[in-house]
């Protein structure tokens, strides 16, 4: 810095540069989820009516959460979640590749699979990825369970514990 | 002080002259923007596409009078207030329908023609990159707009391609190119709504546009000092044949000022391409609205098969058939691929591809390679088209790999 007017120009550099930042911050947080967007993000289900092999839709955070009851000779898997003495997949509907809605094909020998038909990927019936370009299963939403209720949206123990084992991952 | 006559008429050319320098002007913009003579219709693509941007801002102002950018009633603003109460809306929506379609059309043969005759390289590299700068501006433009209507293709348009924001698998480098928070970021909400749809309007009604004039005057720019390419790819003594145009020896010259006379050529081709347009607007507007879209946006039901416009069909073939990681890099290299052409381009001979050997072999691979992704990209993913599109795919990435290497030893024509 040699000169009046190089100090002068850095001072106007810096101070501009300080008031884009903070425009820059502010342009981001205007893009953020709103927190009436945020808080809407709560729901509960209720799984005393649920038929086995019908594939239920519900929506939590306007995505489709797949709730299935299993058949009793259906294969065992930790992915599950056992309430009232049965078996249930409950996934978040949208596939991992690019988020399309898998269908629920039903076949004969427990060999139902849930199929994209965006990119062609499939699921076998515990949402584990089998076939194209899913990288994972289909992902379980965070849940409590609550008598024969599931609150979506809050984490309880065995969900926890899903997450710690790497069964799902946190959405 | 420059030297204002006070008894020039206000307004008259003299007082604008002195104030405005409209005669220069007029010679820098126009009468003296000297364009070669030896080119062909392919040269008036620029023209066409000024045009068509024309009509698509005049169509969107009507369209924007009556549109409502709400979840609840977008979808009923375009299909039901648009279409059948406003006066002629169903003409303003059928132009910006087919105007978005046909404008892709038109990039389409405008940049093939640049790859053709070489206008891309030696002082017009600049060209190029606004050029394609252009091109991903509209596909943003397009894409956002295609968001509009609230349609079944839209909602899930928009979910999947935001979806490609939120970077690589988590199990990739310990998950750190994992991004789900910049999904939700950029949708402003856990799914594509409310939020996602009032962004994605400003977009597409503001900020795009905008940014879409800046470049296309910057595009404009760029092709003032370089001058446009002629078919044979010939260097031309601009002030040479200039001198020889002014001086009446409009025969020896190799030039022809851009108004009025390139500018007649051009206007004659703009002719012919509204027939078509307005062919299509009154008679087959119906290839540019897809029918899935007519059924309103509904989250809980994909549609059967998704996928994009026709002028999206091969980047999006380019992401398909692979897995998901190795999708997402092949589709961002088909994306910024094109921009490379100039540095990938190693010879520096400037000529038709018919004249260049194996390049001209490499133009029309291309070329068949793009309709062939575009076929498959249209086909739904299963048997044999799962294997066709991944070999179309895998040759797209492979002839850019390869253009360095076929043009390095190229033999000046």
């Amino acid at each position: 810095m040699n000169s009046r007017r190089d100090f002068m120009g850095m001072a106007l550099g810096g101070f501009t540069a300080l008031g884009g930042i903070g425009a820059l911050y502010a342009m981001k947080r205007s893009w953020d989820p709103l927190p009436s967007v945020k808080s809407a993000g709560f729901t509960t289900i209720d799984l005393s009516g649920a038929v086995e092999n019908v594939l239920n839709v519900e929506k939590w955070r306007g995505k489709p959460i797949f709730v299935l009851k299993l058949a009793a000779d259906a294969p065992k898997s930790p992915r599950q979640i056992t309430v009232g003495g049965s078996r249930y997949l409950v996934v978040i509907g949208l596939c991992t590749h690019l988020g399309c809605i898998p269908s629920f094909d039903i076949a004969a020998d427990n060999k139902n699979k849930f199929k994209c038909a965006c990119h062609g990927g499939e699921y076998d019936i515990n949402a584990v990825e089998t076939f194209g370009p899913p990288p994972r299963p289909l992902d379980i939403p965070p849940f409590k369970l609550s008598g024969t209720s599931l609150v979506l949206g809050e984490e309880g123990p065995e969900y926890k514990k899903m997450l710690a084992s790497g069964l799902t991952l946190k959405v | 002080m420059a030297h204002f006559d006070e008894k020039a008429k206000p307004f008259s050319h003299q007082w604008l002259n002195e104030r405005l320098a409209i005669d220069t002007v007029k010679k820098v913009m126009s009468s003296e923007y000297w364009i070669p003579k030896d080119i062909n219709f392919l040269w008036a693509m620029g023209m066409i596409l000024a045009a068509t941007f024309g009509l698509l801002v005049i169509s969107g102002i009507f369209l924007l009078m009556y549109y409502q950018p709400d979840t609840a009633k977008a979808f009923d603003s375009v299909n039901y207030t648009i279409m059948t109460e406003v006066g002629y809306g169903w003409l303003w929506r059928h132009i910006h329908g087919v105007g978005a379609s046909l404008v892709f059309l038109i990039i389409y043969i405008h940049m093939f023609t640049g790859i053709y005759y070489g206008s891309y390289k030696r002082g017009r590299e600049m060209i190029w990159l606004s050029g394609m700068l252009l091109f991903v501006l509209f596909s943003a433009e397009a894409f956002s707009g295609y968001m509009l209507p609230w349609g079944q293709m839209s909602y899930w348009a928009g979910m999947v391609i935001t979806n490609l924001f939120g970077g690589f698998t988590p199990d990739l480098a310990g998950g750190a190119l994992n991004f789900p928070g910049f999904v939700e970021w950029l949708r402003g909400d856990y799914v594509p709504a409310q939020a996602f749809l009032s962004r994605f309007f400003m977009l597409h009604v503001f900020l795009l546009p905008l940014a879409i004039i800046g470049v296309i005057v910057l595009h404009f720019a760029t092709l003032r000092i370089p001058h446009v390419n002629n078919q044979e790819g010939a260097e031309i003594d601009f002030e040479e044949s200039a001198r020889l145009y002014k001086d009446g020896k409009k025969k020896e010259s190799k030039v022809i000022p851009f108004s009025p006379v390139f500018l007649s050529k051009d206007v004659f081709v703009m002719g012919v391409y509204f027939i078509l347009f307005f062919y299509l607007v009154f008679f087959h507007f119906d290839f540019a609205m897809d029918p899935v879209n007519f059924d309103p946006a509904n989250g809980l039901k994909t549609p059967l098969h998704i996928y994009p416009e026709w002028y999206f069909l091969w980047s999006y073939e380019v992401l398909r058939p692979f897995s998901f990681n190795i999708g997402l890099v092949a589709f961002a290299f088909a994306q910024v691929a094109f921009f490379l052409l100039p540095f990938l381009d190693k010879s520096p001979v400037v000529a038709p591809a018919s004249r260049r050997g194996l390049f001209h072999i490499w133009f029309w691979l291309m070329i068949i390679d793009m309709i062939v992704l575009s076929v498959m990209g249209k086909l739904p993913p299963e048997g044999a088209w799962n294997i066709i599109g991944f070999g179309a795919a895998v040759v797209f990435i492979l002839l850019f790999v390869a253009l360095p290497f076929i043009t390095k030893n190229e033999k000046k024509a």
